[in-house]
């Protein structure tokens, strides 16, 4: 027995497992026909089998079948070629059958493993249970003040849902936020699914416990439910792992239960006993036939796997001889690294594009909220900026003022043309590096300067400056800085 | 047309499409035997007068438009077609016998249903059922039993009684009912007409309501083999919106009638249990020597899992409807009680006053056996047997093309006779269920009456797909009558 005061000692470590739910992005629904999209008319998206109509039944939707097979094959798990559905069967009224068609013992995708990174750290590794396709659910819409009915919108239900079941690797809260933000990235890769938390695209349940560090076995765990962003799971976590951490020193017990995170209040709450204690009933589908994947289905779906970051970030090391940190930036997003390389096709000095797309270019994205693909200035424009600089047209400090001027003309007004081009034109920006123009205009500075030439010639050499200035001023800052320092080094030479 | 009631299928639809009779006066009539006669026996719901005549004179334009005879005939054309009210038909209600689906019209079409107007079947109406199609004597509708057209004292079976009377009181040559476990072939058996179950697979399940969705199939009544061969070619159809319809070349079945094959048929003894009337089994024994003395190879054999299959069947069947029911719950439609109360007494009220005691009774077992900690021991050990049953099923078929015995242990009992006591009733399912559990396609064919003029029923139950051999065999036993 341990006394209370010698618990206070005790050191505990988390333990974390992640249920994340990914909404694959396919055209119809996992059942039906039905178009997948947000924001239309509520169950103006529906069809008798969507809404659980008498008679009505399930067809299962091929595209989101590979689309679980994707991520199965992407995160190194192995592909069942049989597996069954089976039905969850609950009382709620945004599920219209009441029941939910999913995957229970025998789902479509078993093991693997995500690779992330804490912060700039080694790389760690937390290995999957299991993952299986199942429908969405409906949208309950309770109701605002004034109202006394809760609605129901059925216009998600149906909509085809993976789920992806971790072990028990975790070991904080960072590292359950590393290895979302790593899930998140590999579905963006795979276009299975956007990624979106906020927007309910993704949803994340956490299991939790602490055991005192040593310990093999582990300690009664909490399941955490309602977070709506990656941090938002973070805090969650801390929260959790503080509230067991100080109940077990001051001698108490966890209670296996289901807690709901308030963002508001940052504190997870217990839910009503009533809400958690479900016996789902687990039965195999029997409007469905048992799922057969064959090898040879297997194989072509993995042949048509996009390469993954970790493959993208090797291949532009060894292909554009970027830094490491820069390669890893650029291929944080499919659409980002492949800016990039549409960027190099055009423009060839790779280390000079990355640099310009992690500062100027990702700077603007993030002021204006935008994606890669709804921002209006494309991988041709930003190449047509860099080749101004590089062939002496103009400054790259010039290069910024010219790329703001794109931006906000393409912001404003795509008819007017915001090609570099033609910003630099308009502007009257263009550096003059013509050297018979320029040494007119040297010579003239020396002609006109008798008195400070002397001066200079006598060893006042800090008057260089004064002459480049002279020049900058008569060509309105356009010379090239290069070929003024040479023939103004020539003329004064002495 | 007074002799439309002795009519069969076939007649009346070569009369029409010949331009000798007109479809509307045909639908006509049959609507008057159902408000007249069908009425006293209940076995209509919903008559569907209004889109019966307009399809019938859409029919008979049809065949004026057709004089010339280009087209070929439509093989159900102007007959007029009951379906059993756990069918999808837009426009009317679909009740399931039950209270919970009032004021529910369906916004589609089953595909069976589309099947039958594309054949040029003429719908009248749907007929009355035991609730949800849970019952074996017509007694837990909603709307009250429908009665034997044999007598007014006995059920008609269940759970399709009211297209098993309809076709037997002559209002219809052609009615579809639904089995899950025997709910055709029982019924055909008490009111002295042929039924049959199809394969599992054979006919699409969109759009008839499930109550246990691995076993269900729509299923025909008629008064002869051939009219039966007609409904079943009509509605078997491969549907790309039933995952578990079967995709094969179905034959033409009506042209393998005359085929004189001689079968080589098995008698399992287990279809000669403890329980079988004295009677039910003298007639059926009659029955099986008749064959012999055809040509017919008969051979004993035993299928020892049949005694197990009652016990798999309630199981299986009241698992899958505990979970399909879940879906009449008074958010969406029928009716809805407690609205302003809590959700968990909303769900409550409705589903106690919505279902009737035999629907609860089986949702309750259904929950149960699948609740963890039961489920090995219930659903999981009658999943096993079912699929023992199959095994057995295959090996008896590759000696034997049918099986055969009696369809139900007794001729038409008594209302009231059963209704309180459930395991006697699930008891009258107990030849019937298995072909169920195993997807086998059966007959019932009437095989003559017991002393006090109650119909007796023989079943033949072929191989999965064996369509074909259970019209010919039924083809053979007519001419044998
Ligand atoms: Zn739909």
């Amino acid at each position: 027995m341990v006394s209370p005061a010698q618990t206070k000692e005790i050191a505990y470590e988390p333990v974390i497992g992640l249920e994340v739910h990914a909404q694959l992005q396919t055209e119809s629904k996992i059942f039906c026909g039905c178009r997948v999209s947000y924001g239309e008319e509520p169950n103006s998206l529906t069809c008798p089998v969507c809404l659980g109509l008498p008679g009505a039944l399930p067809i299962l939707n091929k595209q989101a079948v590979e689309y679980a097979m994707r991520m199965i094959l992407a995160v190194g798990g192995q592909v069942n070629g049989h597996s069954v559905f089976a039905r969850k069967n609950y009382f709620y009224p945004d599920l219209p059958k009441g029941y939910q068609i999913s995957q229970f013992d025998k789902p479509i995708g078993t093991g693997g493993a995500i690779q992330y990174r804490v912060d700039k750290g080694e790389p760690q590794c937390c290995r999957l249970i299991r993952i299986h396709l199942e429908e969405d659910a409906g949208k309950s819409i309770h109701p605002e003040s004034g109202e006394s009915r809760t609605r129901v919108d059925l216009n998600r239900c149906g909509t085809a849902l993976i789920e992806i079941v971790s072990e028990p690797d975790l070991l904080s809260p960072q590292e359950a936020y590393a290895y979302l933000v790593k899930l998140k990235q590999i579905l963006q890769y795979l276009e299975v699914c956007t990624g979106d938390m906020e927007k309910g695209h993704l949803r994340c349940d956490a299991n939790v416990s602490v055991r005192p560090v040593g310990q093999k076995e582990l300690g009664t765990r909490t399941e955490l439910k309602n977070m709506n962003s990656f941090k938002g799971v973070e805090r969650a976590l801390t929260f959790e792992i503080e509230r067991q951490t100080a109940l077990l020193r001051a001698g108490g017990e966890i209670e296996q239960t289901s807690l709901m995170w308030d963002e508001k209040k940052q504190v997870a709450e217990p839910m009503r006993s009533k809400e958690e204690s479900h016996d789902y009933r687990y039965f195999p589908e029997p409007d469905l036939l048992d799922l057969t994947i064959t090898s040879e289905w297997i194989e072509s779906v993995r042949a048509e796997l996009p390469e993954l970051p970790e493959e993208k970030a090797e291949r532009f090391l060894s292909d554009y001889r970027i830094r490491e940190y820069d390669a890893g930036v650029l291929t944080d997003s499919r659409e980002l690294a492949d800016f990039f390389e549409q960027v190099v096709a055009l423009f060839d000095d790779p280390r000079t594009a990355a640099n310009w797309i992690q500062t100027e270019y990702l700077k603007t994205l993030n002021e204006l909220k935008l994606s890669v693909a709804e921002f209006p200035v494309r991988a041709v424009q930003v190449a047509g900026l860099l080749k101004l600089v590089s062939s002496g047209k103009i400054s790259g400090k010039m290069a910024k003022t010219v790329f703001a001027e794109m931006v906000s003309r393409a912001m404003s007004d795509q008819q007017r043309d915001f090609s570099p081009e033609g910003v630099v034109r308009d502007l009257g920006l263009e550096q003059v590096s013509d050297e018979s123009a320029l040494a007119l205009i040297v010579d003239k500075i020396i002609s006109e300067n008798e008195s400070q030439v002397q001066a200079y010639r006598n060893g006042k050499e800090k008057l260089f400056g004064f002459f480049v200035g002279q020049v900058m001023k008569e060509t309105k800052g356009q010379a090239n800085p290069e070929v003024i320092n040479r023939l103004l080094k020539e003329r004064l030479g002495n | 047309m007074s002799d439309y009631k002795s009519m069969t299928a076939a007649e009346i639809a070569k009369a029409v499409s010949s331009g000798q009779l007109s479809a509307v006066e045909i639908t006509k009539e049959a609507l008057e035997l159902a408000r007249t006669e069908g009425k006293e026996l209940n076995a209509f719901v919903t008559l569907c007068e209004e889109k019966a005549l307009k399809q019938a004179s859409e029919l008979d334009q049809i065949v004026k438009d057709d004089r010339a005879g280009g087209s070929p005939p439509l093989p159900l054309c102007g007959v007029p077609v009951a379906i059993k009210d756990n069918i999808s038909y837009t426009g009317y209600k679909t009740t399931c016998g039950s209270h919970i689906l009032e004021g529910y019209q369906p916004p589609y079409d089953a595909t069976a249903v589309q099947n039958l107007i594309k054949a040029g079947a003429v719908i009248i109406g749907k007929t009355n059922m035991d609730e949800f199609a849970m019952g074996s004597s017509n007694e837990t509708s909603y709307f009250g039993p429908v009665k034997n057209p044999v007598g007014d004292d006995l059920v008609p079976g269940g759970s399709s009684g009211g297209s098993a009377a309809a076709v037997a009181a002559g209002i219809v040559p052609i009615a579809f009912g639904s089995e899950t476990g025997g709910s055709v072939r029982q019924p055909a058996s008490f009111c002295g007409i042929q039924g049959l179950k199809p394969t599992y697979g054979g006919i699409s399940r969109y759009g008839l309501v499930a109550f246990g969705s691995s076993l269900d199939q729509i299923s025909p009544f008629a008064r002869n083999s051939e009219d039966l061969a007609l409904a079943y070619q009509a509605v078997s159809v491969y549907d790309p919106n039933d995952s578990t319809s079967l995709n094969y070349e179905r034959p033409n079945y009506t042209k393998a009638l005359d085929r004189d094959r001689k079968f080589r048929i098995g008698v399992p003894k287990e279809f000669f249990a403890e329980g079988l009337d004295a009677e039910v089994e003298k007639s059926i024994r009659d029955g099986i020597d008749r064959l012999r003395a055809e040509g017919h190879t008969i051979e004993e054999l035993s299928l020892p899992l049949i005694d197990q299959s009652i016990a798999a069947y309630y199981t299986i069947a009241c698992a899958e409807a505990s979970s399909n029911l879940a879906r009449y719950d008074g958010v969406k439609y029928g009716i809805r009680e407690g609205g302003d109360k809590s959700l968990a007494e909303m769900y409550a009220e409705t589903r106690s006053v919505g279902f009737g005691d035999e629907v609860k009774r089986r949702i309750m077992l259904g929950t149960f056996v699948l609740s963890s900690g039961y489920y090995d021991a219930y659903y999981q050990k009658a999943s096993q047997v079912r699929e023992l049953i199959c095994r057995e099923f295959e090996s008896a078929f590759e000696k034997h093309d049918l099986l055969i015995g009696p369809t139900t242990p007794t001729a038409a009992f008594k209302f009231g006779e059963k209704i309180d006591d459930p395991l006697a009733m699930y008891l009258s399912d107990m030849f019937v269920a298995s072909a169920n559990l195993t997807g086998s396609p059966a007959l019932s064919i009437p095989c003559g009456l017991t002393s006090d003029e109650r119909p007796i029923g023989l079943q033949f139950v072929a191989r999965r797909q064996g369509e074909s051999e259970l019209f010919q065999i039924a083809h053979a036993w007519e001419r044998l009558a």
